[in-house]
């Protein structure tokens, strides 16, 4: 193994050079200059990326490139420090190289938007803050990036700042994301308090040789709080509802931050804490069953949508409740696979519904679309592959990542989150081509879709690339049942904890003591299974291919079976078609009571009568005092002069009684 | 030879006329008048007694006070000049406006 430090910092630095050159001189470049410096200096990190990948030898042992002090409080330190291991070098690898294809992309998408430098600007300071928060050697540098993140998220969401409901969009993800990152912050302080650090490499060891937690104690409590954190920033429920309003934003930016990287940063963080989360059972379960309960929940929403974002929107939700199924169940890898593959494919379909958008005039209805097939065909071909890997249909890459989740449910004592999250494969297949057929067949139901046109190359070339990517991106992970070797997962074992043997057994008969035998790397104790591992396969595969026959038979056989439907279920499609009602009863439990508490007891109670109260009282009682006073003041001079003799005689009368003493 | 009581008396009185004029009377001038006579009061006070005590410190604080008043009639007969200008009157009780 090499001992040179890899030069970490050029990752971040890149995209924040292109920010700054944009910020700050973009407003009198020419747009190709501004397109060029945003996506070259993406590339180059990418390539660079690409060149640590086959360099740096990330293997057992992390990669550390400490760059400066940064906190220093007696016992307490926290550094700059970058952080490579095959974790963060995966997450890196998919940042740059899906970022780079988007930010192509987004060159053409916003060719003729106002404010195109500023639009560039914080797509690069996103990538900044995203690398910073992948590749942080600490929890806190971490929050730096998870922040910032957010921050551009909100930039980017109220891009289109004269658009009321773009404005409110940005104001929610941002609100609800900082009720998730309060669980964070406390969770980093406890950290602090059992560990003593904030570096993973502290912290890690410290809760490695930590016995498996019986019960509810500090460590999941802290794992409870990350999993907070990471409900905010991944549009978990219950703190999902910011996720599809986000959807206001350019669709570049629904493909880059709010699909792609950004909102896969909670499960990063769930997968980074895995040495902390596999201490704990009960944490494990509620990550679990947060995750399957978003999946099913966000998926039966997506069915009825009519917007063509929205649906990808809830697809997005949904999904990342599947990352978070994987990780609670212990598959982390899993849980990371997915987020690979996912990146790629929903990546693409958001892409392409962006070139669908571009084609229809910006027009988003799925209800004025149709018949797009033979108009947009490049376009139609890699959402067509794109949604095949959603669905789970092998050899696209989805089928590797969903199934290996969905095993890992039922393999590790999981069936009713196997059941979900089964059921939700087949909901995920119907939507997605319920997308595709009400999109791209049929008739045209509108002058826009009658002349649409194909977006031209520099929009189709990172589709036809995200394509690809949908197509073999799964490959690499290939599970040992179905003859592949499992690469993913085993380069990522080194970042990622494995559950402990006692695990299970012990979750199951809970009261007996765990054996508090420290491991570094217990073999699984399961016996290849690889019979039971491919019959659940196909299992996914039938449900995955029922959904697509479904939307086919409901949507394309016999078009008016849709509208049948809703009529005869109209109270459960007026339920979906309205989320659940769940943004109505947040804003009655939450901003209606907070609101109303606010406005009658700390507006009119506390500050009208009390404060102002104090304020003005101390006023009046001085103005009432001076109003008395002031009579004195007559203007008339003999008054005064009254005044000063009264003065004179009383002072001349004390001076002769004390005379008189 | 005089008591200095006789002295004290009359300056008393003096001082009291002068107050007197001062509360009663509303011309302008005539209180500037009667200012005049209080000051002369006290330094008739002053003299007397300083004559009693010996010490000469009482003429020399008469002196300051009659410079005083000098430069204080100046300027005061400068004020009352102005006033009658901008206002054609010399009642004290015109000039009110410095108040509540």
């Amino acid at each position: 193994m090499e001992t040179t430090t890899p030069q970490l910092w050029i990752l971040p630095a890149l995209p924040l050079l292109g920010a700054a050159i944009n910020g700050f001189f973009g407003k009198r470049q020419s747009r190709a200059f501004i397109g060029g410096v945003a996506c070259s200096t993406v590339g180059l990190a990418f390539l660079y990326a690409v060149y640590l990948f086959f360099t740096a030898g990330v293997g057992d042992t992390p990669r550390i490139d400490y760059i400066a002090p940064w906190i220093s409080a007696g016992s307490f330190h926290a550094d700059f420090s970058l952080y490579l291991d095959p974790l963060s070098m995966l997450m890196t690898l998919v940042v740059t190289g899906v970022g780079f294809l988007i930010h192509v992309y987004a060159t053409e998408y916003m060719a003729h938007e106002d404010g195109f430098y500023r639009f560039f600007c914080y797509l690069n300071l996103f990538m900044f803050f995203m690398l910073t928060l992948v590749l942080a050697g600490n929890y806190l540098l971490l929050f730096v990036g998870w922040e910032g993140v957010g921050l551009c998220s909100y930039l980017l969401i109220g891009f289109y700042y004269l658009k009321q409901s773009a404005i409110i969009a940005g104001k929610k993800a941002f609100v609800v994301n900082r009720i998730g990152d309060f669980g964070f912050t406390l969770a980093m302080l406890l950290i602090i308090g059992t560990a003593g650090s904030l570096d993973y490499g502290t912290v890690f060891k410290a809760f490695q040789n930590a016995p498996v937690e019986n019960g509810v104690g500090a460590v999941t409590i802290i794992c409870l709080l990350l999993m907070m954190g990471a409900c905010g920033k991944s549009a978990q429920v219950p703190l999902y509802v910011w996720l599809p309003d986000a959807m206001e934003g350019p669709t570049p930016v629904s493909a880059l931050i709010h699909a792609a990287t950004m909102v896969t940063a909670g499960v990063y963080m769930v997968a980074r804490s895995s040495h902390l989360f596999v201490k704990s059972p009960v944490a494990m379960e509620v990550v679990a069953v947060i995750g399957c309960i978003t999946c099913i929940f966000a998926a039966t929403i997506g069915l009825v949508q009519t917007d063509i974002k929205r649906v990808l929107a809830y697809s997005t939700v949904s999904q990342l409740g599947y990352m978070f199924l994987g990780c609670g169940v212990g598959a982390f890898s899993a849980g990371v696979f997915h987020l690979m593959t996912h990146a790629f494919f929903k990546a693409l379909l958001f892409l392409g519904a962006g070139s669908v958008i571009t084609a229809m005039h910006h027009e988003q209805e799925m209800g004025a679309m149709g018949g797009l097939r033979k108009k947009i065909p490049t376009t139609f071909m890699t959402m067509l592959l794109a949604c095949l890997a959603i669905s789970g249909i092998p050899p696209f890459a989805g089928f590797f990542s969903k199934d290996e989740i969905l095993w890992s449910a039922w393999h590790n004592g999981h069936p009713w989150l196997w059941l979900g999250g089964s059921i939700t494969a087949g909901m995920t297949a119907f939507y997605m081509f319920r997308l595709l057929f009400l999109t791209f067949f049929g008739e045209p139901r509108s002058d826009h879709a009658q002349h649409a046109h194909e977006s031209p190359s520099t929009m189709t070339v990172p589709l036809i690339c995200l394509a690809v990517l949908s197509v073999i991106g799964g490959w690499i992970g290939v599970p040992k049942a179905l003859g592949g070797s499992a690469h993913f997962e085993h380069f990522l074992e080194p970042s990622l904890a494995r559950v402990p043997v006692e695990f299970s057994a012990y979750a199951r008969a809970s009261g007996s003591d765990p054996i508090d035998i420290p491991r570094p790397n217990p073999e699984p104790a399961e016996p290849e299974e690889p019979g039971a591992e491919r019959l659940f396969s196909l299992i996914a595969v039938v449900i995955g291919a029922s959904g697509i026959g479904l939307a086919y038979y409901a949507y394309v056989v016999k078009p008016e079976t849709g509208q049948k439907l809703s009529a005869q279920f109209h109270g459960a499609y007026r339920v979906l078609l309205n989320k659940y009602y769940v943004d109505e009863l947040y804003e009655v439990l939450f901003l209606k009571s907070t609101t109303a508490v606010s406005r009658e007891v700390l507006w009119h109670a506390v500050d009208e009568t009390v404060i102002d109260g104090a304020a003005n009282g101390v006023g009046s009682t001085a103005r009432a005092m001076g109003g008395f006073a002031r009579l004195m003041q007559s203007g008339f001079i003999r008054s005064y002069a009254a005044w000063v003799l009264f003065g004179a005689v009383g002072a001349l009368f004390y001076m002769i009684l004390q005379w008189a003493k | 030879m005089i008591p200095v009581s006789w002295y004290l008396i009359l300056s008393a009185v003096l001082f009291v006329l002068g107050v007197a004029g001062f509360l009663i009377k509303r011309n302008v001038i005539t209180v500037f008048m009667s200012i005049e006579l209080m000051l002369n009061a006290v330094n008739l006070s002053f003299v007397a007694f300083g004559y009693m005590l010996g010490d000469y410190n009482a003429h020399i604080f008469v002196f300051f006070v009659m410079v005083v008043a000098a430069a204080e009639a100046a300027v005061g007969l400068a004020i009352i000049m102005l006033m009658y200008h901008n206002r054609k009157s010399l009642n004290v009780d015109d000039i009110e406006l410095l108040k509540f």
